[in-house]
């Protein structure tokens, strides 16, 4: 199977007032036509990053190597229309819908604005388009709602108006940005269930970029842990959960209460997330990391395939079967990492 | 458990215009308790924070807290001082609620110095006790909100509360904003204080994980009327209210696939 979205050493540095700061390190990964894969990762992991670099939504002056490959097309080459082409076949939903629309433009105009200029799709069979869109993510009443404006709609209906934007171009590529974060619970799993199904139904082939195992594991066949800007496993999202390779996946999947027991201590890992500008020489979660050897902080750690998995650490095969147990009660408050 | 709740809440009303943000809740919170109080946007959870801590004024109903009543404006500055010392909160988000000029230790120091009579080598050991009950060092304490990441700063702003020596601290989404590494780190130093001081918490917070960890009781709100209310572990295992039991059921987990229960869209707000 050719992938439909190759990623290949991608490495991306921002600019910073006269510097600039690295906030991806040689990403590379690939996902197939239909396919779902979850990145996961906390602040500062560059993964809302990778998605801008791959719709090409990156700030002025940021810097990028590499290679983002879509359906054979080189997208960091791609130029006037034939980059308008590519935004409409990966189409992205961020986290906050009201920071992405124009609010004194009615939805009608918001949601038929690129089909009408893109695709010269007349007037009134855009909004035939679109009102078709939001039916199929559960809105009822269309008509109305194309006549409202982004005020007149509480978050989860805004959102779900994103997501049946994105879909009005027929992409083939969504990249979903920490795009129910901000929802309550139960219109996030509204939301959710919507992307599960366009993904059955279409094709669909989704980048989900959450802060939330649980959450990728529920759409996402395979899940990728960032740290630091550099991917630390890949793997099949219920092998992920159930038995991590890196120490970083392990110590998220610990970190997280559990909603069917109180713990008497949250295994809690010390220090904070650092980005990658920041992160040390050798393993960038070497600090942090109960199972770090003098020989970890001296390396750079490789990328090895270990049990159908990615994983970027020595230990990796030594640790094996060990990690989800190794977690001890740590001191209350720990101290913030050398390097923070 | 001691008798007499710490704080007590009776009949409790707020309506803006003929808008009703909450609607006839009570409960008790005893010494050393956590109660949380649960909800989706809209549900008035954090109008019932902001009316017990004194930010908004009940329309109708009784708060109770340290036997005395706060259901009315404090009539005089010590009056509203002692209010504040034996009701703290802590905010979702600690870049709003933090002077950008002031290092935590003289923003730690002044508290104590409006709100109680130490000297100033007294003021500055109570401060440096503040700091390691949060897990701040010598160097944290002393920098701008701005050095610090947002961890740190979430736990200077529990320093800060904790500073008048409440008696209740009401925690307003305090975890929500904070990554998992760091959220398991400030949940960790919030149980330690309860054990510790004795302090009592009030929880508001969407996130039924965080509620099981630190509350032994919860309120389950909805359009601001109380839809379930009992033990935390038994409200969270086998939930009566069929509310509560959609909530359980949204939250991702092992197995969990999502389901379309909202087949007819919500009113829009």
């Amino acid at each position: 199977m050719t992938a439909l979205l190759e990623v290949g050493d991608l490495t991306v540095r921002l600019r910073l007032g006269d510097e600039h700061r690295e906030v991806i390190t040689g990403t590379t990964f690939q996902i197939a036509a239909g396919e779902a894969m979850g990145l996961v990762g906390e602040s500062g992991s560059g993964k809302s990053m990778t998605a801008k670099a791959i719709a090409r939504l990156l700030p002025a002056g940021a810097q990028v190597s590499g290679s983002v490959t879509f359906d054979g097309a080189d997208v960091l080459a791609l130029q006037g229309a034939e980059l308008r082409r590519h935004r409409a076949r990966v189409a992205v939903v961020f986290q906050d819908p009201r920071a992405h629309i124009n609010p004194v433009r009615r939805i009608d105009d918001f949601m038929t604005e690129s089909l009408r200029i893109l695709g010269d799709v007349p007037r009134a069979e855009a909004r035939r388009r679109a009102a078709a869109a939001l039916e199929e993510v559960g809105i009822d009443d269309p008509a109305k709602r194309l006549r409202q404006f982004p005020h007149e709609l509480s978050g989860g209906m805004l959102q779900r108006v994103m997501i049946a934007t994105a879909l009005l171009s027929e992409p083939r590529l969504l990249l979903a940005d920490e795009c129910t974060t901000a929802l309550d619970v139960t219109t996030q799993a509204e939301v959710m269930a919507i992307l599960d199904d366009l993904r059955r139904d279409r094709g669909l082939a989704m980048l989900f970029i959450t802060h939330d195992l649980e959450l990728a594991g529920a759409v996402c066949d395979r899940t990728t842990v960032v740290y630091a800007g550099q991917i630390v496993e890949t793997r099949s999202s219920q092998r992920l959960h159930d038995d991590p390779l890196h120490p970083y996946s392990a110590a998220l999947v610990q970190a997280r209460p559990d909603i069917t027991a109180t713990a008497p201590r949250l295994n809690a890992i010390p220090g904070r997330p650092v980005s990658a500008f920041e992160a040390p020489g050798g393993c960038r979660f070497a600090p942090r990391c109960p199972h770090a050897l003098d020989s970890c902080r001296e390396h750079d750690q490789q990328i090895t395939e270990l049990d159908a998995g990615r994983v970027r650490c020595e230990r990796a095969a030594d640790l094996r079967g060990r990690l989800l147990a190794s977690y001890s009660p740590g001191p209350s408050s720990p101290g913030e990492a050398a390097h923070a | 458990m001691p008798d007499e709740p710490i704080l007590s809440v009776r009949g409790l009303r707020k309506e803006f215009g003929a808008h009703v943000a909450v609607d006839d809740l009570s409960f008790d919170l005893h010494e050393g308790r956590s109660l949380a109080v649960v909800g989706e946007s809209g549900s008035g959870k954090t109008t019932v924070a902001r009316m017990i801590v004194g930010l908004e004024r009940p329309t109708a109903g009784v708060i109770v807290a340290c036997r005395r009543d706060r259901s009315r404006p404090a009539r005089g500055g010590a009056e509203r001082k002692r209010r504040g010392r034996e009701v703290q909160i802590v905010f979702q988000d600690p870049y709003a609620s933090l002077d950008p000029r002031q290092s935590g230790a003289v923003l730690v120091d002044e508290v104590l110095r409006v709100h109680h009579n130490h000297d100033a080598a007294t003021r500055r050991r109570i401060t440096g006790e503040l700091a390691d009950l949060v897990g701040l060092d010598q160097r944290q304490i002393n920098a701008l909100p701005r050095d610090l990441s947002g961890g740190q700063r979430q736990r200077l702003a529990i320093a800060r509360a904790l500073a008048t020596d409440p008696r209740v601290l009401i925690l307003d989404e305090s975890v929500a904003a904070l990554d998992v590494s760091i959220q398991a780190q400030v949940l960790n130093v919030l149980a330690d204080i309860r054990d510790e001081r004795g302090i009592s918490y009030i929880l508001i917070s969407h996130d039924l994980a965080v509620v099981r960890q630190l509350t032994d009781d919860a309120v389950v709100m909805r359009k601001g009327v109380v839809v379930e209310h009992g033990p935390t572990g038994r409200l969270l295992d086998d939930p009566q209210h069929p509310y509560t039991r959609m909530l359980r059921a949204s939250v991702p987990g092992p197995g969990w696939k999502p389901t379309r229960t909202l087949r007819t869209s919500p009113a829009a707000q």
